[in-house]
C-alpha cells in the first residue's frame, strides 16, 4: 500500500494521493477484526487529549501502557544468561502482589549481564527520567547541540582572540560560521491512545516526516527489544500475537494514524502540507486509532 | 521556597528566649497539673505582653507550630502573631481552616502537585488550582500582600482575581507552576500598583508575548524583584528600560534571552544598585566601544553578589564579568554552556564563592578548577546539557566530584548528573565533606553499577549516611539492593526527604527506611520491588509525614484500599489507568496526611481510596 502521508514536504500532488489511500486505510482497517480491540489490551484515550472517547475493553486485564519498570529486567537478565541469583537477601521473595514475571532479582551476576541491563534501560527509554524539570530539557537541547560541533572553535577562538579581543572580523566569522548557528528547538506533545502519560518530541530535530515518525514509532511502538513498555505488557499478556511487526505510522499499515492540532484548534492528519508549514502551524501530536480519525480526512479536504 | 527562616544572630537570639519559655512553660505545665493551681498565679508568673512579643519575633514555622503546642494561652498568642504561613501540601488543610486559625495572614506559601510531577509523572488536571484559596483569601484576607506557589495551578483568571481583589498585594511568586499565559501577568502589572516583587520562574507557561510588561503603568515606582528570564518571548525593551529607571529600588533583575549585550548595559547603567542579577543572552557583536561600556557598566555595580542567565554565552565576553566575580556568591551557570578552560579562566575571580550551578560540558577538568577556587563553596549542582544522549563521552565523572571535595571542605548540598560513579569515590567525597545536608546524586542510567568494580552502589550511599549525620536530603541511584536502604535506615537519622529510583530488592528495603527514620517527612518512590507488605510497614509512620510517592513499584489496589481503610486521617489516592483491573497493580499512588478530609476535585483519572 502506498504511504499515505506525505513525506518530506509536497504539493497538491501527493494531497490527493495520499486522500484517497487513507481512506482506503480506514476502510481496511476497520475490516480488521483482528486488532486490539478484541484482544483484551486496554484502548483508554490519554489524559490531555479532549473531544475524543474510546471504548474501552479489557479483558485479561492488566495495564497496556506502563512506564518501564525494574520488573521489565528479567527478560533481558535470564536472556543474556542471567547468572544463578546468589540471592541477594534472604527476604527476596517478593510481595504477594508480584507478577508472573520472576521478581528482577538484578544479580550482581557477571559484567555482562549488569552491563546488558543498563544498557537495556537507555535513558532516553524512560518516562520522566533522568530527574529533570521538562523547563530545563527544552533549553538546554538547542545550546548543547551547538556546542558540540563548535566546542574546538572555541577553544581557538578565545586563545586568539585573547589580546585582540573584539576585533570585529574575528567575531564575525565565528558567529556565522555554520557551526556557530543555534538551533531553537521546538518540543510538541504526544500522546497516544491508550496511554495516559504522554511524551514530548522535538521537531525541529527532525528534517522530514518520515524521520518524526521513526522517532515516533521507535517511542510508543517498537517491538525489537523489550524496553518498550507498551509492548513488553503485551507480550507479558501473551498478546503479542496481535502485534505481529512494528507498524508504520505514516503508511496506513498501522492501525494508528499521526494527527496533530494545528493553531486553529482543529485535529488534522499529519503529512498533507510541507514540512516546514506543517511546523509553523502544529501545537501537538496525538497518535489516533484509525477508527476515530474517520472525521479528519473531510476537513483536509475542505481546507485544500 | 521554605518559609525564610532567619539565620545568624537574630535566630539565635530568639531560640534562647525560646528556651527560656520551654522550660518556663514545663514548669507552668506543672503547675497546670497541680490540683491548686488557678489562672491568675499561673499567668502572674510570665508577663503577656513580654511573652507576644517574643512569639512575634518567631519567624520560623517550625518554631512556632512548637510553640502553639504548649498550651492554649500560647497556641492563642502564636496564631494571632502569625503572618507568614507556610502549607507544604496544599491538600493537608482547607482555606476555612487556615483563615478560621490565624486570622492576619499577609503572606501565603502553597506548594501544591508532587515532585515527581516536574517529570511528567503526574496527569496534567491532577489538581493543585490555587483558585479556591484564593475566594476564601478574598474574603478572610483582603490584606493579603505576597503569594508565593510552587507546583500549584493558577489560571489567567485566578491571576486576574489576585489583582483585583488584594489591594495591598506586593509579591507574587511562581515557580513550576501551569494553567497560565502572559494575560495573566499583564493583569497584576496592570492593577497591583503596590507590586515589589513578581518572580516567574521555570513555570509551564503560555507564552502569548512579551506585550504584559508593558502594562506597568508609568506610575509605578515600587517594583523591587522582577524575574522572567525563563519566558520566550520578546518584550518591549524600552517599557523594560522606563520601568527599571523609574523603579529606584529595583535590587533582583532577572531577564530573558531577548535581552542582548547592549540592551544589558543600558539596563545597569540605570540599575547600579542591583544585588541579583539574570543576564540576557550573552552573545552579540560588540564594537570595542560598546565591550567596554559593559565593562564599566559592571564595574558599577558593586553589589551584584547573585548572577544568572548568560545564556548563549561566548567564552569571549566573560571578562567583562570579572569587576563584578569577586563578589559573587551565587553563580549560576545552569543554561551557559561553558568548556571547562571557560569556566577555569573565571573561576580564578570567583574567591567568594557559596552556591555555584554549572553544566557537565565543563566536564571533569572545569570541577578540579571548581576546588582550586572556590574554598568557601557550599553548594554546587551539575546539570547535564545532554541527558539523552547515550552516546556522549564528555560529561562529568567521579573525578570531578572528588576533585571538588578535595578544595571545597564547606560543601554540604550537592545535586551531581553523572554517567559513572564509584563507591570508593563517593566515600572520598564525603570523607572530605562530612557536613553534607543534601546529597543528591543522579547516576543517569537506571540500575548501573559501580563502573570500576561492577558492584552495587550500596557502599557509596552507605559512606554518605554514616559520615554525614546532618544529612536531611537524599536522592539515590545506580544499581542498589536493600543493603543500601538497611544503611539509610540505621544511620540516616536526620533523613527527611528520600527520593528512591530503580533500587531495591525487595519489601525489606522500603521496610529499613520506614522504621529506622524518625524525622523521615517525604518518600519518593519509582521503579522500584516494594509491594504491599512495605506499603503497609508503614501505617503508623504516615501521619508523622507529608507525603509519599509511589510509582511504578508492586503494590496492589487492594494494599492502597487497606492503608486507606486502617488511617482514615491519611488521603491515599491512586492514579489509575483506563481499563486496569479493580484488583490489579496501583500503578501510582500518592499518600499524605490531610485535616481537610478527601479532596472534592480530584479527576476522574484520581482515585481517593
Amino acid at each position: 500500500m502506498q504511504g499515505v502521508v506525505a513525506i518530506g514536504g509536497g504539493g497538491s500532488e501527493s494531497g490527493s494521493m495520499s486522500t484517497v489511500s487513507r481512506e482506503e486505510n480506514m476502510v481496511v482497517s476497520s475490516e480488521d477484526s483482528s486488532y486490539p480491540d478484541e484482544s483484551g489490551l486496554e484502548l483508554g484515550l490519554g489524559l490531555s487529549l479532549g473531544g475524543f472517547k474510546v471504548n474501552q475493553v479489557s479483558k485479561g486485564g492488566g495495564q497496556y501502557a506502563r512506564i518501564l519498570t525494574a520488573k521489565d529486567l528479567p527478560s533481558v537478565v535470564s536472556s543474556a544468561g542471567g547468572s544463578a541469583s546468589s540471592s541477594l537477601s534472604p527476604s527476596s521473595s517478593s510481595s504477594s502482589s508480584s507478577s508472573s514475571l520472576s521478581r528482577a532479582n538484578i544479580t550482581a551476576g557477571t559484567k555482562r549481564t549488569a552491563d546488558s541491563v543498563a544498557a537495556a534501560i537507555g535513558s532516553s527509554q524512560v518516562v520522566g527520567w533522568p530527574p529533570i524539570r521538562a523547563y530545563r530539557m527544552n533549553s538546554m537541547v538547542n545550546q548543547a547541540k551547538a556546542v558540540a560541533t563548535e566546542g574546538f572553535n572555541a577553544t581557538e577562538e578565545n586563545h586568539k582572540s585573547e589580546t585582540s579581543m573584539v576585533e570585529k572580523n574575528t567575531i564575525g566569522s565565528y558567529q556565522s560560521s555554520g557551526n556557530a548557528k543555534i538551533r531553537k528547538s521546538l518540543f510538541v506533545k504526544v500522546n497516544m491512545d491508550g496511554i495516559p502519560i504522554g511524551r514530548k518530541v522535538d521537531l525541529n530535530a527532525h528534517e522530514s516526516y518520515e524521520k518524526l515518525a521513526k522517532t515516533l514509532e521507535d517511542m510508543f511502538l517498537k517491538t525489537n527489544t523489550s524496553v518498550n513498555p507498551v509492548v513488553s505488557r503485551a507480550r507479558e499478556h501473551g498478546l503479542m500475537n496481535q502485534i505481529t511487526r512494528p507498524s508504520k505510522l505514516l503508511d496506513g499499515s498501522s492501525d494508528f494514524v499521526l494527527t496533530y492540532e494545528d493553531k486553529e484548534g482543529d485535529w488534522m492528519l499529519v503529512g498533507d502540507v510541507p514540512w516546514e508549514m506543517f511546523l509553523t502551524s502544529v501545537k501537538r501530536l496525538r497518535i489516533m486509532r484509525t477508527s476515530e480519525a474517520t472525521g479528519l480526512g473531510t476537513q483536509i479536504r475542505i481546507l485544500c | 521556597m521554605e518559609s525564610s527562616e532567619l539565620k545568624g544572630g537574630k535566630d539565635s537570639q530568639i531560640s534562647d528566649e525560646l528556651s527560656e519559655l520551654r522550660m518556663e512553660s514545663s514548669e507552668l505545665k506543672k503547675a497546670k497539673d497541680s490540683p491548686i493551681s488557678d489562672e491568675s498565679n499561673r499567668r502572674s508568673s510570665f508577663p503577656d505582653e513580654v511573652l507576644e512579643r517574643v512569639i512575634s519575633l518567631l519567624n520560623s514555622h517550625r518554631d512556632r507550630s512548637s510553640v502553639s503546642l504548649v498550651c492554649k494561652d500560647w497556641y492563642n498568642m502564636e496564631r494571632w502573631s502569625r503572618t507568614h504561613i507556610f502549607i507544604g501540601n496544599c491538600y493537608s488543610v482547607s482555606p476555612e481552616i487556615v483563615a478560621r486559625r490565624f486570622p492576619k495572614i499577609r503572606s501565603l506559601t502553597l506548594k501544591g502537585k508532587p515532585r515527581f510531577s516536574d517529570f511528567n509523572l503526574v496527569p496534567q488536571n491532577w489538581g493543585a488550582d490555587v483558585h479556591a484559596w484564593l475566594v476564601v483569601f478574598a474574603a478572610k484576607y483582603p490584606f493579603l500582600e505576597e503569594l508565593r506557589l510552587k507546583r500549584m495551578t493558577i489560571s489567567d483568571a485566578s491571576l486576574e482575581f489576585l489583582a483585583l481583589s488584594f489591594p495591598n498585594f506586593k509579591a507574587l511568586s511562581l515557580l513550576s507552576c501551569d494553567g497560565f499565559s502572559t494575560n495573566g501577568l499583564a493583569a497584576i502589572a496592570t492593577h497591583c500598583k503596590n507590586l515589589t516583587e513578581l518572580d516567574i520562574h521555570e513555570n509551564d507557561i503560555d507564552d502569548k508575548g512579551g506585550g504584559w510588561l508593558s502594562c506597568f503603568p508609568e506610575s509605578f515606582t515600587s517594583l523591587e524583584v522582577l524575574n522572567f528570564a525563563n519566558m520566550t518571548s520578546d518584550i518591549n525593551f524600552d517599557a523594560l528600560e522606563r520601568l527599571i529607571s523609574r523603579c529606584k529600588s529595583v535590587r533582583v533583575l532577572k531577564v530573558n534571552r531577548s535581552i542582548s549585550l547592549e540592551q544589558l548595559q543600558r539596563l545597569l547603567a540605570n540599575a547600579p544598585q542591583l544585588t541579583e542579577l539574570g543576564t540576557g543572552s550573552f552573545t552579540q557583536e560588540l564594537a570595542q566601544r560598546q565591550y567596554e561600556e559593559l565593562e564599566s557598566a559592571f564595574n558599577n555595580c558593586k553589589n551584584i553578589h547573585t548572577l544568572s542567565g548568560l545564556w548563549e554565552v561566548k567564552g569571549l565576553y566573560l571578562p567583562a564579568l570579572y569587576p563584578v566575580s569577586t563578589h559573587l556568591t551565587f553563580l549560576n551557570l545552569s543554561y551557559a554552556v561553558l568548556q571547562s578552560d571557560e569556566l577555569a579562566k573565571l573561576l580564578v575571580h570567583c574567591p567568594q564563592l557559596r552556591r555555584l550551578w554549572v553544566l557537565d560540558t565543563v566536564e571533569d577538568k572545569g570541577l578540579e578548577a571548581v576546588g582550586s577556587n572556590c574554598p568557601l563553596l557550599e553548594e554546587l549542582r551539575v546539570f547535564p546539557a545532554d541527558p539523552f544522549d547515550e552516546e556522549i563521552v564528555h560529561g562529568v565523572t567521579e573525578a570531578g566530584f572528588v576533585a571538588v571535595s578535595y578544595g571545597c571542605p564547606r560543601l554540604h548540598y550537592v545535586l551531581y548528573f553523572c554517567r559513572q560513579m564509584t563507591n570508593a569515590a563517593v566515600a572520598t567525597v564525603v570523607q572530605n565533606c562530612p557536613d553534607f545536608t543534601h546529597f543528591r546524586l543522579c547516576i543517569m542510567t537506571p540500575g548501573q553499577p559501580d563502573y570500576l568494580t561492577n558492584e552495587p552502589m550500596d557502599e557509596a550511599f552507605g559512606a554518605v549516611v554514616k559520615t554525614c549525620t546532618k544529612l536531611q536530603r537524599l536522592s539515590v541511584s545506580g544499581y542498589l539492593t536493600d543493603l543500601t536502604f538497611e544503611y539509610i535506615g540505621t544511620y540516616a537519622k536526620n533523613l527527611e526527604t528520600l527520593s528512591v529510583a530503580f533500587a531495591g530488592s525487595s519489601d525489606w528495603g522500603m521496610q529499613c527506611v520506614l522504621g529506622g527514620c524518625p524525622k523521615l517527612r517525604k518518600l519518593e518512590i519509582r521503579d522500584c520491588p516494594f509491594g504491599n507488605a512495605a506499603l503497609l510497614s508503614g501505617l503508623e509512620k504516615y501521619e508523622s509525614m507529608r507525603s509519599l510517592w509511589m510509582s511504578a513499584c508492586n503494590v496492589t489496589m487492594n494494599g492502597c484500599r487497606l492503608l486507606a481503610r486502617e488511617m482514615p486521617r491519611l488521603n491515599v489516592e491512586v492514579m489509575k489507568e483506563e481499563g486496569s483491573d479493580d484488583d490489579g497493580r496501583a500503578d501510582k499512588v500518592y499518600v499524605y496526611r490531610s485535616i481537610a478530609g478527601q479532596r472534592r476535585d480530584a479527576p476522574s483519572s484520581v482515585l481517593t481510596l
